[in-house]
């Protein structure tokens, strides 16, 4: 691999970050992220609080850097559950039965046609709003993506002539699927899920920001955009860190996965 | 006397690469086939382009000369504008890729008129020019093709629509970069003929390959370069016939020449192949061939690319099944191929030594071992194909054949891809092997030249059937058929 670049670096170092306020919060922002102190209410940023206070006092950097597990977490999650499932519908596609294959390719050409977002709406609609339907509703409105992509990677390396010199030598298919279709299939969706990550964690955000995410007290950056949006005039910043912390995270995400996918 | 185009200790370097040519001097005369040779890495194309204006293109390259003079005028500070002007009307680069060249959702008349279009030409005077370079470039009932695409082409008359556009512009000046390298022998030497007939016509030509036989065949001049220096310059006839360098030297003997060193001395019959036929649609790929291997000996198939021979190929090694007829394997002996793409199958993640261990059957030779069997280096082992020359490649496809040990190995086309000095190793150390191993041999190509030098015996294909076979030397001296003969003019004065 060549030497990583600024821009990646930078990203690497961000994503680094996110991790650390994921798994471990307390160590960047010590404080309470659902402190209540009404005397201290839309203050402006300052030393005692950096990126300032919402309506109820509490801090808005505290507040992001717990927020990250809930709007990164369910990022993740909601990227796990559409992959995972786009995997299976892939290989089974790629693989299986051509009358299968034509059924289900028309379903996901069917959904994948449907803007994510509006699927997950469709989703969050008949499940219910909340966290976990919210990384329900963007893993199942991503998984057609996933699955277009890696059904295409399956027929293009089961097709290969490395599959087929591999037969040549009598390998069995079984063999020859562990050896060569599968990793060669699921390797370049590394850098799709890196991407797909910065991208669901916007949605899962948008989910929260119309009130059908994270409920209102929980630190989210999506759910704080809408708490701030109402004293946009009056405290700026209650809106503009998250929306930074939410651009911040897709962009590295997106800058790491654009060099992954370079190799 | 002076030349079209004068070079004088033309230095090229390029960003990350180093010094690529350095210090090269020529000229291109009208009238003449100026023949630049040498091996893959020698720098020929970075000279063809540096001539052109191209490499100048990059920012980063460092182009210097003490001449570099276009018709009197010197090209040495041109801009980007002044190359350009030069390249729409007076020179020309013909490529290597026809295929790639030409954009396959355009016509033939727009390829062919983007030059005309570029310079406004009136379009009632396009159309005759059109049809002129395309009937100059030696593709007769011109005026059918106008409205076909590339992909609706053959190879042959691929290259041929992409030097039209190269003189379509009355361009006095062509590069020809490796022109001849994808097409069959003799498409190869009809494209070569028209080449010469440009220069009959006035043009100066500027022909860049590693194929000698190509520049014994039409250069009047030639230069020899090696890691991009001209080590060797002269009339082509003497530096052909008395070499100086021991460069030059080195490329004249590499080029397949004369019959088999060792005949063998076959021993079983180890696979037959019996009214072999084979479908796709209508078209009938293989018709009826029928075969027998030796033991030990090499048999050569040979014939145009669409003969067949790739098919027949697979319907030996059981990769495909024959629509009629059998293929018999005696004493149950294990076939290998040798495919004729080995990048595509190799395993792009996997390393030389996964590759060669995930071959293996048995207890045969390490990894290492099989390695050093086809001479390469042990440092290899860890590399991934994508980072291997094309030689070293084949060398790696061949060292995954004998993983197995294999008693039969079927070759397709596999010297074909490889300049003439790495075609030589390659031609040696299967030659080696058999004569170890007592391996039997399917070797095809598309080369008569170099299946001489391998084979003991040859079947020459035509539209999927088998039209002549012997001993090799007997149908080299007494050839039945047109195509063989036409096959044996193709490969070569000797």
């Amino acid at each position: 691999m060549r030497s990583p670049g600024v821009s990646a670096s930078v990203a690497a170092g961000a994503v680094v970050l996110i991790l650390v306020a994921v798994c471990a919060p307390a160590l960047l922002a010590p404080g309470d992220p659902l402190a209540v102190s009404p005397t201290e209410g839309f203050l402006a940023p300052s030393l005692a609080h950096p990126l300032g206070t919402d309506e109820s006092g509490r801090g808005i950097y505290t507040r992001i850097v717990h927020g990250a597990r809930a709007s990164a977490g369910i990022g993740v999650a909601a990227t796990a559950i559409g992959v995972g499932l786009g995997i299976i519908i892939g290989f089974v596609c790629g693989l299986g039965p051509r009358a299968v294959d034509a059924a289900l390719t028309r379903v996901v050409e069917v959904l994948y046609a449907l803007p994510t977002l509006v699927m997950a709406l469709l989703f969050v609609a008949v499940i219910g709003p909340g966290p976990t339907s919210s990384i329900l509703a963007i893993g199942l409105a991503t998984a057609p993506g996933y699955a277009r992509m890696v059904r295409t990677r399956v027929r293009q390396v089961a097709r290969s002539d490395y599959v087929a010199y591999a037969q040549h030598e009598g390998v069995t298919s079984t063999a020859a699927f562990g050896r060569h279709v599968l990793p060669n299939t699921l390797w370049p969706l590394v850098a799709m899920i890196t991407l797909g990550i910065g991208q669901a964690i916007v949605w899962v955000s948008a989910l929260s920001f119309l009130g059908l995410g994270a409920e209102p007290p929980s630190p989210e950056w999506g759910s704080m955009l809408n708490a701030g949006r109402v004293y946009l005039s009056s405290a700026w910043w209650m809106t503009l860190f998250p929306g930074l912390a939410i651009i911040a995270t897709a962009i590295a995400l997106t800058i790491l996965g654009r060099r992954l996918s370079k190799g | 006397m002076n030349g079209l185009l004068e070079v004088r200790e033309l230095s090229v370097s390029l960003a990350g690469a180093g010094e690529v040519v350095s210090r090269v001097s020529l000229d291109a005369r009208a009238g003449q086939v100026h023949g630049i040779v040498g091996e893959s890495g020698a720098g020929k194309s970075v000279l063809a382009r540096t001539l052109l204006g191209l490499t100048q293109q990059d920012p980063r390259a460092r182009v210097t000369a003490v001449e570099l003079a276009f018709d009197g005028r010197d090209m040495r500070r041109a801009g980007q504008r002044a190359w350009r002007a030069l390249r729409g009307s007076e020179s020309s680069l013909v490529l290597q890729d026809a295929l790639q060249s030409l954009d396959p959702l355009r016509t033939v008349q727009a390829e062919v008129g983007e030059t005309l279009a570029v310079r406004r030409t009136p379009r009632s005077e396009r159309r005759t020019r059109i049809l002129d370079a395309l009937a100059r470039a030696g593709l007769a009932d011109a005026a059918s093709l106008l409205r076909h695409r590339s992909g609706e082409l053959s190879g042959g008359m691929r290259q041929r629509v992409l030097i039209a556009s190269a003189i379509v512009g009355g361009a006095r000046l062509i590069v020809a970069d490796e022109p001849t390298t994808a097409l069959d022998a003799t498409v190869a030497v009809r494209v070569l003929e028209l080449l010469r007939s440009l220069a009959a016509d006035g043009a100066a030509v500027i022909f860049i390959t590693h194929d000698l036989d190509a520049v014994r065949r039409i250069a009047d001049r030639v230069t020899v370069l090696e890691s991009g220096r001209a080590v060797e310059q002269g009339p082509a006839e003497q530096v052909l016939r008395a070499p100086a360098h021991p460069t030059t030297r080195a490329l004249l003997a590499a080029v397949p020449d004369g019959p088999k060193q060792e005949p063998a001395s076959p021993g079983d019959v180890v696979l037959t192949a019996e009214h072999l036929t084979r479908r796709y649609g209508s078209a009938l790929a293989v018709d009826d061939a029928s075969l027998t291997l030796r033991a030990g000996e090499t048999l050569g198939v040979v014939g145009e690319s669409g003969s067949g021979k790739s098919t027949l190929a697979r319907l030996l090694i059981g990769a495909e099944r024959p629509d009629e007829g059998a293929t018999c394997l005696l004493g149950d002996p294990t076939v290998r191929l040798v495919p004729q793409d080995p990048l595509g199958s190799f395993d792009p993640r996997h390393t030389v030594r996964r590759i060669l261990d995930l071959s293996r059957r048995g207890t045969g030779p390490t990894s290492g071992e099989l390695l050093a069997q086809v001479g390469l280096d042990a440092a290899l082992l860890d590399r991934r194909p994508a980072r291997l020359s094309g030689g070293q490649r084949q060398r790696v496809a061949i060292a995954r054949a004998l993983a197995a040990d294999p008693h039969v190995l079927v070759l397709d086309e596999p010297v074909s891809a490889l300049d003439v000095t790495t075609q030589a190793g390659i031609l040696e150390l299967l030659a080696g092997l058999q004569h170890r191993d007592r391996l039997a041999m399917v070797f095809i190509s598309h080369d008569l030249a170099v299946v001489r030098r391998v084979a003991d015996r040859v079947a020459v294909m035509q539209a999927g059937r088998i039209v002549e076979t012997g001993l090799t030397e007997q149908v080299y001296a007494a050839p039945d058929q047109q195509v063989t003969r036409e096959l044996i003019a193709a490969s070569g004065p000797r």
